[in-house]
């Protein structure tokens, strides 16, 4: 038996034990109290990584961190000026698409592949609160976000000192939070994984995006038809519901060193009140199915 | 997973796959060559459509555009003819590439020191022009720029008054402390009687010993630049001595 094989039984024995355990424990105690409950998040937090783990992401990480050295290094080589600015800018934007395409597709498939297994039944036929189940597997996710946001920022600081590669790794982390919990809404609404990374990447592309399609509506509204005034209007909804990441992880940071830590404030309220609008739909969502 | 050996792949499916890779070799090397041809250059889209196109990375955008443009005009290390190229889509492009990356410094180097040694004047005329007024925006980021324009000026459009308006430009509005003196005094240059290699000599020892090229490629590609102005003026001096001069009657 490969070690692989052996690590998959081994966790599957744990799991097995951990799910003994939960019945015994409800059984004592009838009611969750919020300590217990905090365990449980805990736990599917951490069989989350592990499984993870056990996809091999992180060789993924690693072979797109390559990918991303050696094609920024090819352009870097055709620059006649401004040559390792040009590196980093291409580097940190190609890192930055593909930490949350790799992170997004995790999040998608893992989900559905534990929808289609009936893990969720069985874990929801067990005393686990829908909400545990929930914020257990956000931050699963939320952990294993750090991962390529670390050795991507860590990269990083090969062209950038550490200020602002540290600023554009923490703006990362909060980037990839927000995706993890949008994803996760994808996957409870839709339960398919095409449709759900396409929201997804929908989404963050629109997220990108939103600041350029809010200054083409307004350039558009100069002539003003009443078509241009309602699409001004709709991009503005728009903009207002949803998080504006053009303005993290910013690339100027890196390339001409102009962050500071008061930059990160807005990233970080902007953050918080997402991934909570997030994981409350989520939530809600959760909640109503019939499971 | 286990594999099962290869000799339970059926012979037609593996035939199948050899066929259908040499098939796509054969293909591929029947199709033409792939390149940037001066005369295929479009015009740029417009700002807001490059914003949009660049998903909020604007930088990382900006440089690739850069790298688009030139590929147009240097491939393989020689260098196409400039007199291809529509300046005005060239210039089109450089605009809309300084517009997002304004701290950049890339277009008008390529403006000044790749776009403008075109020898047509009424394009290095453009060129010029497009550096002195995207100099006007930010006069102490982009002096470098107009300083070799001035140069230009001077010596290949030989247009006193017009290397005169660029450098009193640059001792007005570049007055940032950074802003090395003979930047800023480089009027006085252009009334000495100099040639384009010692004023060529001026401009990048005057550059290196301020500090400000720091990137290598930058710093290789002017010395090459520096090397070409002497060989051709040695040339000119030796074609100067072999001609006999005129023998003129008192």
């Amino acid at each position: 038996m490969s070690r692989f094989g052996l690590f998959t039984l081994l966790s599957d024995f744990i799991y097995a034990e951990w799910s003994i355990l939960q019945i015994n424990n409800v059984k004592d105690n009838f009611a969750i109290s919020p300590h217990f409950m905090h365990k449980q998040i805990s736990s599917i937090a951490i069989y989350t990584v592990l499984e993870a783990l056990r996809n091999r992401l992180s060789w993924l990480i690693i072979i797109v961190l390559f990918i991303g050295v050696g094609l920024s290094g090819f352009l870097n080589a055709l620059a006649l000026t401004e040559s390792q600015q040009t590196q980093v800018a291409l580097l940190a934007a190609f890192l930055r698409f593909a930490a949350a395409f790799l992170l997004a597709t995790f999040v998608v498939t893992s989900m559905v592949r534990e929808f289609n297994d009936k893990g969720l039944e069985l874990l929801l036929s067990l005393a686990l609160p829908r909400a545990a189940y929930l914020l257990g597997k956000f931050l699963g996710f939320a952990l294993l976000a750090i991962v390529p946001a670390c050795l991507f920022g860590l990269l990083t600081l090969l062209f950038s000192n550490a200020l602002q590669s540290a600023l554009w790794t923490i703006s990362l982390v909060c980037e990839l939070w927000i995706i993890v919990a949008f994803a996760m809404l994808c996957v409870l609404s839709f339960n398919q994984i095409m449709t759900a990374l396409s929201a997804t990447l929908g989404f963050y592309l629109l997220a990108r995006s939103i600041t350029a399609l809010q200054l083409i509506a307004k350039e558009a509204q100069v002539e003003t038809s009443n078509s241009q005034q309602v699409m001004g209007a709709l991009m503005n909804a728009i903009a207002a519901v949803i998080p504006h990441l053009d303005q993290f992880t910013k690339t100027d940071w890196l390339v001409y060193h102009t962050g500071q830590l008061q930059d990160l404030n807005p990233i970080a309220i902007q953050s918080t009140i997402c991934v909570g609008l997030l994981v409350g739909a989520g939530l809600f969502d959760l909640y109503r199915k019939n499971i | 997973m286990r594999e099962r050996p290869l000799s339970n792949v059926p012979k037609s499916a593996l035939s199948l796959l050899v066929l259908a890779f040499c098939a796509q070799l054969a293909w591929h090397f029947t199709q033409p060559a792939v390149s940037a041809k001066a005369e295929n250059l479009m015009p740029p889209p417009s700002l807001p459509t490059l914003r949009l196109a660049a998903f909020g990375e604007p930088i990382a955008f900006s440089k690739l555009s850069m790298l688009y443009l030139q590929a147009f005009d240097n491939q393989a290390g020689v260098q196409r003819a400039f007199q291809q190229l529509d300046y005005v889509q060239v210039e089109a492009w450089l605009a809309r590439t300084i517009a997002l990356d304004p701290q950049s410094q890339y277009p008008l180097f390529a403006a000044s020191q790749l776009y403008a040694e075109v020898k047509d004047a009424p394009k290095q005329r453009r060129m010029l022009d497009f550096i002195y007024q995207q100099f006007l925006l930010d006069p102490n980021h982009r002096w470098k720029a107009l300083a070799h324009a001035t140069s230009l000026a001077r010596h290949r459009l030989k247009d006193l008054p017009l290397a005169q308006k660029y450098a009193q430009a640059i001792r007005l509005h570049a007055t940032a402390p950074e802003v090395p003196s003979w930047a800023k005094q480089m009027e006085i240059f252009l009334l000495e009687d100099m040639n384009e290699l010692e004023h060529a000599r001026i401009l990048l020892g005057g550059l290196l010993q301020s500090g400000q090229i720091k990137d290598p490629h930058e710093f290789k590609f002017l010395e090459q630049r520096l090397i070409g102005l002497e060989k051709a003026q040695a040339a000119t001096n030796q074609t100067r001595k072999q001609t006999p001069s005129p023998v003129t009657t008192p």
